[in-house]
């Protein structure tokens, strides 16, 4: 078990490292950072003074180390656009975001196994067929469509939502700025994460339905069955069961992809997020920043994916091979 | 023959498709007594697990029983609601699948199912419920059962496992076993063992088993009986010893003849022509008349019904109406 952990947790260094690079050639070799940072008037003599200074003619090696040992202390230097610390600018939008995609991903989880699990029971019938159609949407509507016609239903003709930002926020202790907190926030919460979250529940459901339908066709099913045992017991204890591993797969990958991608839910719905501060810095060429996110993304996925690692060995007995090994 | 455990009366077995309705069991009847083992064989498709299937009511939907009865110790038990039926499954009626590497949940320790069942269907707590297990394994002879018990599917063999579904199988002290080709899937040399084991604990319990396969040899030395089915329809019924030495129905000769035996010394093995019709395309008459080198008139236009041969053995064919 530990030896998998360090195995998993080396593996997933070397991806960041690779990352990381990436982000690296992105603050090298997109412009030349010099000019983002002089004025036109500059000499060249100043600018070469300045280029050393910076460090900028060292070794290839020499500076993506520093690069790294920079990021390993959070220090991704000072944004272009915004003049502030780059590191401080994602933390401070980073509840927003990380907020609406818990909202949207535990939802669509929820609603998703519950719908899966239901439509696999029921195969025949008006309710089933109907959640069966109305997914299909789900599946082929692109994001900001769902998040414009949400608007357009609930904030404009109906008027029961706010169209857009977070509503009044809470800054709790640590810095942390909430919006579960107030009616306003927890209102603003609910369409974004609607859209944010329509793709993944339908996405899920149908995972869910199609791996149930395959279980339940399984010897061990027929046989739960034929030993009298209850169709409760015989659906969410063996069946459901094994239908979690491709679905914790999927939805982990689906919850990295939430994070990452609220960059257009954020942007339809004016949400304050990381997603919105980097589509920002991208039409400001605000490189620090992309770099940043690039990198924090890809953080995100590699622990989510850790994680997931962790929890098939909790559900699937057969992956424990060395504990078995040991016994034989 | 005192009052049968089982009696199967007529029984009708379709499965509604998009060309039309299939007729997988087409008016099956037979008995099986208390403490009997009744062998069933045929070849693949002819309607042996369907039976097995709808005799404990699991036939997959589309399907369903079309027609006929089923009596489980002389009460009717195919009509009955789906909870009725379910309290039957295990505590009365036990059954053992084909393929062991399959029929147990791979996510759970054996221990866990097996509790699961035995509390299911006894009165136990979880403590006794356990005991209760641990004795089972002991009995169908998996060795050190108080420590193999929390082991999971996949950390026993092939034969092990199928010790472990007949325990399952048995956990309620059912009155009658299904056990559907249980070892087919199987190393022929552990298949005697688990056939001995089965049939032991059935014996010492007194109950009825009834025992599918198309391995005569199982049949042999395993049944009391044997009822012979093709194409949905029984050819013959009767005791083991008359059937192989005295097959009345030309294809259950047939059967007879292509088991290999070390007395014959023939290059080839007996076969009968052409192959079972598929159930969309059974011939009218007796639905084995195309490929029967005896078939004549009445065989192509009038299904036969069973006919008694010798006392209680039958066989559905003309010829033994002529004979008597």
């Amino acid at each position: 078990m530990l030896a998998f952990i360090i195995r998993r947790v080396v593996q997933s260094a070397i991806v960041m490292l690779v990352v990381a690079l990436v982000a690296f050639a992105l603050f090298r070799y997109v412009g030349d950072p010099i000019n983002s940072m002089v004025g036109q008037e500059t000499s060249l003599a100043d600018r070469e003074a300045l280029r050393t200074r910076l460090g900028l003619n060292d070794p290839f090696v020499i500076q993506f180390g520093r690069f790294v040992g920079n990021a390993l202390q959070g220090n991704f230097g000072i944004s272009y656009r915004l003049q502030q610390p780059v590191m401080e600018l994602i933390l401070q939008r980073l509840p927003a975001t990380l907020e609406l995609a818990l909202v949207s991903g535990l939802a669509a989880f929820i609603l998703g196994v519950s719908a899966g699990v239901y439509t696999a029971l029921n195969r025949r019938g008006v309710i089933p067929s109907a959640i069966m159609a109305a997914s299909l949407i789900g599946v082929s509507l692109p994001t900001f469509l769902i998040g414009i016609l949400l608007i357009w239903l609930f904030a404009v003709e109906l008027q029961w939502l706010p169209s857009f930002g977070r509503g009044d926020t809470v800054t709790l202790p640590g810095g942390w700025v909430t919006g579960f907190l107030t009616s306003s926030g927890r209102q603003s919460l609910i369409l974004p994460a609607i859209t944010l979250g329509l793709f993944q529940m339908t996405l899920i459901m149908r995972l869910v339905r199609a791996e149930m339908l395959e279980v339940l066709r399984t010897d061990y099913i027929k046989f739960a069955r034929a030993r009298g045992l209850p169709n409760r017991t015989v659906h969410f204890g063996h069946a459901l069961k094994n239908t979690l591993v491709p679905v914790i797969t999927i939805t982990g990958l689906q919850l990295g992809a939430i994070i990452a991608f609220a960059i257009i839910t954020e942007t339809v719905f004016q949400w304050p997020g990381v997603g919105a501060l980097f589509i920002n810095s991208v039409r400001a060429v605000d490189v620090p920043v992309m770099a940043a996110y690039l990198v924090l993304i890809a953080l995100i996925f590699v622990i989510i994916n850790l994680i997931v690692d962790l929890l098939y060995y909790a559900v699937d007995p057969r992956l424990r091979v060395e504990r078995s090994a040991a016994r034989h | 023959m005192a009052e049968p455990l089982l009696s199967v009366r007529n029984l009708v077995v379709e499965f509604p498709t998009r060309r039309g309705v299939l007729r997988a069991l087409d008016g099956v009847s037979f008995d099986i007594a208390p403490g009997e083992v009744l062998g069933m064989v045929g070849e693949s498709g002819a309607g042996k697990s369907i039976t097995g299937a709808a005799i404990i009511g699991l036939i997959e939907p589309p399907g369903r029983i079309a027609g006929g009865e089923v009596y489980l110790a002389g009460k009717r038990i195919d009509n009955l609601p789906p909870d009725a039926m379910r309290a039957i499954r295990g505590k009365r009626i036990g059954m053992v699948f084909q393929d062991p590497l399959t029929s147990l949940n791979p996510l759970y320790t054996v221990a866990r199912q097996l509790v699961e069942t035995i509390r299911t269907h006894l009165d136990l707590s979880e403590k006794e419920a356990r005991a209760h297990a641990i004795g089972l394994l002991d009995r169908v002879g998996i060795p050190a059962a108080a420590r193999r018990i929390d082991d999971y599917p996949h950390h026993f063999s092939g034969g092990m496992r199928q010790r472990v579904v007949i325990a399952l199988a048995l956990a309620a002290e059912p009155e009658l076993v299904i056990a559907d080709e249980p070892t087919t899937a199987l190393d022929v040399s552990v298949q005697s063992q688990i056939i001995d084991v089965l049939k032991e604990i059935c014996a010492e319990r007194g109950a009825s088993v009834m025992l599918i396969t198309h391995d005569m040899g199982v049949i042999a030395e395993t049944a009391d009986r044997v009822a012979v089915l093709y194409a949905g329809r029984m050819a013959e019924i009767g005791p083991v010893r008359d059937v192989i030495l005295n097959a009345s129905h030309p294809y259950t000769r047939g059967l007879m003849g292509s088991i290999p035996t070390l007395q014959q010394d023939n290059d080839r093995l007996v076969q009968i022509p052409g192959t079972m019709p598929r159930l969309n395309a059974i011939p009218t008459g007796c639905a084995f008349n195309p490929r029967c080198e005896h078939s004549f008139e009445k065989c192509r236009v009038h299904a036969p019904h069973l006919i008694d041969v010798a006392p209680h053995h039958a066989a559905a064919c003309w010829l033994a109406e002529e004979e008597t």
